[in-house]
């Protein structure tokens, strides 16, 4: 932390200083004293002064919106007509429970979250263990795995859905090269959860490994020099000193993983082409984030939108409590 | 690879080595390499896709190598899809986030890391705080906002929002804390310099390269930003993401030309990564934030 506390105040300027000083001794002389109040002045305000900008920007397009989302997910607010809005009190948050298609987008949001988030970090985990070891070129392996992380969701997006196209998509075809039958990635229900689930996973992969690879590197080196001492095989030190030692850096990419899991939104957006908002004909890949658009934007309800992304603020504090939870019980297991 | 910069990784007890030292077996970079043939064979298969022709891409087997369209591909999308309209619509708006969110956040980190002040412990809790509520929390008061002052399809509207970065704040506090010696700030408060002074000829040197870094970070986080503009903007003023979206969605619905466009939106992001991997590399080991 830091260390330096309040500047003395009266610091006594240097001699034949130019500088507008600030000194307690030059008081007879009314410029200085001007001056000495308005370098007090500048110790104290410029602290504030300088993390207003944040607050301020922070305050109009982050917490005013939030609140004010809250307020409009109890009226009727059209697209059609943003000037009038009538109180509904919780008549939103009521029709969206009992809709079938909310409740399929927050199973779909689930699903996918977990297929997309559980292999993306075990396997940022392996690479990152491999990235730990002495390499030739070690940058240019980092920056290879990072690669698709400087890939935008639009593009990714696009690429994939072509890949997994149903006629001349690489991967029907590389399955069909082993005697498995074509799918059809798209309309098929785990078909498509799957697919955009891909498309999460190549991305975030080689982000999270080198995340976990930082957290690797700051491991004292004696663990391991004892762990072998005690015979024990790399897998066992793998095990038993670096995934314990990770443990905090593993929750933090869980929390991260589930928070961006549960805003998913261009990837099934892209990959359902035209029915993107609906997320596929009979809604079988749309998440959440998908169905607040599709309400707010394509069907133009947006005080209904404005109670699906509360109820979404809802979900992830449930997930986080439960991480919570977790992260706790496996501390007392330890 | 040590990092230049201290970050969020727990600083090493002196005399301590970290990590391990040990070589790497022939097996390490096979797994390595494949791996590597994963993430970027996609990208490679963007380029071959864009120099194909759309109806050689709906055949089976699917093209392995180059073919001869790719220039053609890309003159339409970059024409037909207006794509180059948006590249440089996403250039400003990627460049002002940018130089927003590293101008405040070095001002706001340096306070947090170097001055006293009332409150401050907790402005930081409310700070970090912000980093997790989602953005869909907030995209119907701002749509009714551009709304009322006409800014709908207007760059400012998708700018602005974006303007200040908590992650960069508490990034920037975070190197500063270490790499600022409080000493220089004394000595310059000694001399009578204004905290102004200060901030332009003490902190702004000592925090280049962390500015640097954040600098990166925030382009491509902006650049590939994509709810809000989606919504706040639409085709006749898109960014690169929003005319892709349009693309994808049947706007034109020539395979090969898709692919250009893909191929066209995401490489200025691989050239600055070919440029500034390291960089950008070291700068998510020090603890980066999904957007």
């Amino acid at each position: 932390m830091s260390e330096t506390a309040e500047y003395a105040e009266t610091a006594s300027p240097g001699e034949g200083d130019a500088a507008p000083a600030a000194s307690g001794r030059r008081k007879a002389s009314p410029t200085s004293s001007w001056r000495s109040r308005l370098y007090r002045w500048d110790i104290k305000a410029s602290p504030y002064v300088f993390v207003a900008p944040f607050f301020l920007f922070f305050g109009a397009f982050g917490l005013f919106p939030l609140l004010y989302t809250g307020w409009a997910s109890l009226h009727r607010l059209e697209l059609t007509n943003l000037d009038d809005s009538t109180w509904l009190g919780l008549e939103n948050y009521t029709n969206l429970l009992q809709s079938d298609y909310f409740w399929n987008a927050l199973g779909n949001t689930f699903t996918i979250g977990i297929i997309s988030t559980v292999p993306q970090l075990a396997v940022a985990l392996g690479i990152a263990h491999l990235l730990n070891y002495k390499l030739r070129g070690s940058t240019l392996w980092r920056v290879a795995m990072l690669a698709p992380y400087a890939t935008s969701v639009a593009s990714a997006s696009l690429v994939f859905t072509l890949l997994f196209a149903w006629d001349g998509g690489m991967v029907n075809w590389i399955i069909g090269s082993v005697g498995i039958d074509p799918v059809n990635w798209r309309e098929s229900s785990w078909g498509s959860q799957f697919a955009v689930s891909s498309i999460v996973i190549w991305r975030w992969t080689g982000y999270n490994a080198l995340i976990y690879l930082a957290a690797m590197q700051a491991v004292p080196h004696d663990l391991y020099e004892s762990a072998s001492l005690d015979g024990a095989s790399r897998w066992q030190q793998f095990r038993h000193v670096t995934i314990p030692m990770l443990r905090p850096t593993i929750l933090f990419t869980v929390v991260v993983s589930t928070i961006g899991a549960t805003q998913l939104f261009g990837e099934p957006l892209l990959f359902g082409g035209t029915s993107g908002s609906k997320g596929g004909a009979d809604h079988q890949f749309q998440t959440l984030g998908l169905y607040l658009y599709d309400q707010g934007w394509i069907n133009g309800h947006l005080g209904r939108a404005s109670a699906v992304a509360w109820l979404m603020l809802v979900v992830l504090l449930l997930i986080a409590a439960v991480n919570l939870l977790i992260a706790r019980r496996l501390r007392k297991a330890q | 690879m040590k990092s230049r910069t201290p970050g969020l990784t727990p600083a090493r007890p002196l005399g301590l080595k970290a990590g391990r030292t040990m070589h790497a077996g022939p097996v390490t970079y096979v797994v390595l390499a494949l791996f590597t043939a994963v993430s970027l064979a996609p990208l490679i298969w963007t380029a071959i896709a864009a120099s194909r022709t759309s109806g050689r891409l709906a055949q089976t087997p699917p093209p392995l190598w180059f073919g001869g369209n790719l220039f053609k591909n890309l003159e339409r999308a970059w024409t037909e899809a207006s794509l180059g309209d948006a590249m440089l619509n996403t250039t400003i708006v990627a460049g002002s986030i940018t130089i927003g969110t590293v101008l405040f956040s070095t001002i706001a980190g340096f306070a947090f890391a170097k001055l006293k002040f009332k409150f401050s412990g907790l402005l930081l809790l409310l700070t970090i705080g912000t980093m997790m509520v989602p953005p869909q929390l907030s995209v119907v008061p701002l749509y009714l906002w551009i709304a009322d002052l006409q800014w709908t399809n207007q760059l400012q509207a998708v700018i602005l929002p974006t303007f200040v970065s908590a992650f960069g704040v508490f990034f920037m506090r975070q190197f500063l804390l270490q790499a600022l010696p409080s000493e220089l700030i004394e000595a310059a408060r000694m001399d009578g310099a204004s905290s102004l002074r200060i901030i332009w000829h003490v902190v702004f040197p000592a925090a280049r390269p962390a500015m640097a870094v954040l600098g990166l970070l925030t382009f491509v986080m902006a650049w590939n930003d994509f709810l809000w503009p989606i919504i706040a903007l639409n085709q006749s003023n898109p960014t690169v993401q929003v005319a892709l979206n349009s693309l994808g969605t049947g706007y034109i619905p020539d395979r090969a030309v898709i692919m250009a466009g893909a191929l066209l939106g995401t490489l200025p992001l691989l050239l600055a990564f070919i440029l500034f991997g390291k960089q950008i590399v070291s700068g998510i080991m020090q603890g980066a934030v999904k957007g």
